[in-house]
């Protein structure tokens, strides 16, 4: 047995009835500033009211609104589901490691004759929390590598990268490099056996490349051979040159994902472009 | 032909009835800032760009050289096996800088090539001609293993097996004043001929030697490839 349906509740109702035309001096004054039904603003109310007016009077100059509105509330498609999350996620991991990483750099020196090792054993074991922001950074780096390879399974999978979306995926492949080699520039940084070994082979992995490989080894180190420079090369490749050309681009991608939209789960079924057939009424 | 929507315009200025046009004028001034006006834009663009860029790059061209490390005195080296020596590959930087090679004596019986005042003592590198990890000699079995990848290379420096691509890099050594010297670093092939030293990775027989030319970092030794 299905329950009654119930009427609509009248309560407040109001019959919308047209508002007679008043001359202005006869309308009931506007209240003072600064109160609110006829009784002075609680300092709560006084508080929004002035967020509120800041936030206009940005908005006046700017028209910011209208921009945020465009960029945040948008047409999202059926079956929108969690695995569309791993874009943002991986920008956060990008977010996480920005942020530790200009903390780290306050304590870390590259001085290829020992300071760069001392000072992140500093970091490690006398800076404040120094271990837990540098643990962050170090395996925050692992996590937006995973995430990135997964937000590409999702995007190839759900075939996400079609028209007219292909111009994100390359932007994103190009995402996907940079973070590879902010990846093998940061491995140096810590100054210890393994990252020196790792950057002499990886370095020598790109000398193989015919032709020009043996220029970009020179490039790389700065010289014939790992030398003085080469650890403030890397420094300066890691924390100046790839995060402002990885922001930039996640900017870009944003864009376009905001311009064209998501797209639907393919298990769900495209809406055919031909007119539906209606039986005329008789 | 479809004739044009819009009646197509005289390229002189005088034609198109502009104020102040003068005879045989093409350009319009508009035109002549605009060109101006960007011109001098990527002239200031270029004035921070390019010595930004001669920065960056110019180590890949300056020539970097080392000059000859004292080792020893020649009673130290024995010619049936080898020393492990220090020296110092890229000064400045403390441990980072140093590296291990290998040292005997000439052995005529063994080292074949002909005798100069270069090769009196055979000086082998450490650095495995693979991806540049440290092999090491194990006498036991006269050969040099690198624990990276595996590579195998006898007691010449020559690859017995293993991914590396050509022998182990040498080091020239003289005798100075009664002073065991090493100096410049040079490569070889197969054959044990020289070359201008390569990085780790590098073939260098076959086509190898012209697809992984010498840098200019590294200077081209007189008579090498």
């Amino acid at each position: 047995m299905s329950p009654k349906p119930r009427a609509p509740k009248r309560r407040g109702f109001k019959l919308p009835l047209p508002v007679p035309p008043v001359p202005p001096n006869l309308l009931p004054p506007p209240p003072p500033p600064g109160t609110q039904r006829g009784r002075p603003h609680t300092p709560l109310e006084h508080a929004a009211e002035a967020g509120k007016s800041a936030v206009d009077w940005i908005d006046e100059r700017t028209s910011l609104s209208g921009a945020a509105r465009w960029a945040m509330f948008r047409k999202v498609p059926k079956g929108t589901n969690w695995f569309y999350t791993l874009g943002s996620a991986t920008m956060f991991a990008f977010l996480s490691q920005a942020v530790t990483g200009v903390f780290l750099a306050m304590y870390y020196r590259p001085d290829a004759s020992g300071g760069a090792y001392e000072s992140i054993r500093y970091i490690s074991t006398s800076v404040f929390l120094g271990n837990f922001v540098r643990g962050m950074h170090r395996w925050g780096a692992t996590v937006m590598v995973v995430l990135v390879f997964l937000h590409m399974a999702r995007t190839f999978v759900f075939g996400a990268y079609k028209y007219p979306r292909e111009l994100n995926w390359v932007i994103g492949v190009v995402l996907l490099i940079l973070t590879m080699v902010m990846g093998f520039t940061g491995y140096l940084l810590p100054f210890d056996e393994r990252s020196y070994w790792a950057t002499v082979v990886g370095v020598n992995i790109n000398g193989t490349g015919p032709i020009i490989g043996p220029y970009l080894s020179d490039f790389l180190r700065g010289g014939p051979e790992f030398n003085a420079t080469t650890l403030s090369r890397f420094y300066a490749i890691h924390m100046l040159i790839l995060p402002g050309a990885i922001a930039a681009l996640i900017g870009a991608h944003l864009y376009l994902v905001m311009k064209l939209g998501t797209s639907a789960p393919p298990w769900l079924k495209a809406k055919s472009d031909e007119p539906e057939l209606i039986e005329e009424a008789a | 032909m479809a004739p044009a929507r819009r009646p197509t315009k005289s390229k002189y200025t005088l034609d198109r009835g502009i104020p102040g046009a003068f005879e045989g004028e093409t350009v319009t001034r508009r035109r002549f800032m605009t060109g101006t006006v960007h011109g001098a834009g990527m002239l200031m663009a270029a004035g921070f760009t390019i010595p930004a860029l001669g920065f960056a790059l110019g180590p890949v061209f300056k020539n970097v050289t080392l000059g000859w490390q004292t080792v020893g005195v020649p009673d130290d080296f024995p010619d049936n096996n080898y020393v492990p020596i220090v020296i110092v590959t890229s000064p400045g930087i403390g441990e980072a800088g140093k590296s291990t090679i290998y040292m005997r004596k000439r052995d005529p019986s063994v080292d074949k090539q002909p005798l100069t005042q270069y090769n009196r003592w055979v000086a082998i590198t450490s650095r495995c001609s693979h991806l540049g990890c440290s092999v090491l000699w194990v006498e036991a079995s006269e050969r040099f293993i690198c624990p990276c990848h595996g590579s195998v290379f006898d007691a010449e420096g020559v690859r017995v097996s293993g991914p590396a691509p050509r022998p182990l890099d040498r080091f020239y050594t003289r005798l100075l004043n009664g002073l065991v010297q090493v100096g410049p670093r040079y490569s070889v092939n197969t054959e044990l001929r020289a070359f201008s030293p390569r990085d780790p990775g590098e073939p260098l027989d076959g086509l190898g030697q012209y697809l992984y030319p010498s840098r200019p970092t590294v200077r081209k030794l007189p008579g090498h490839v």
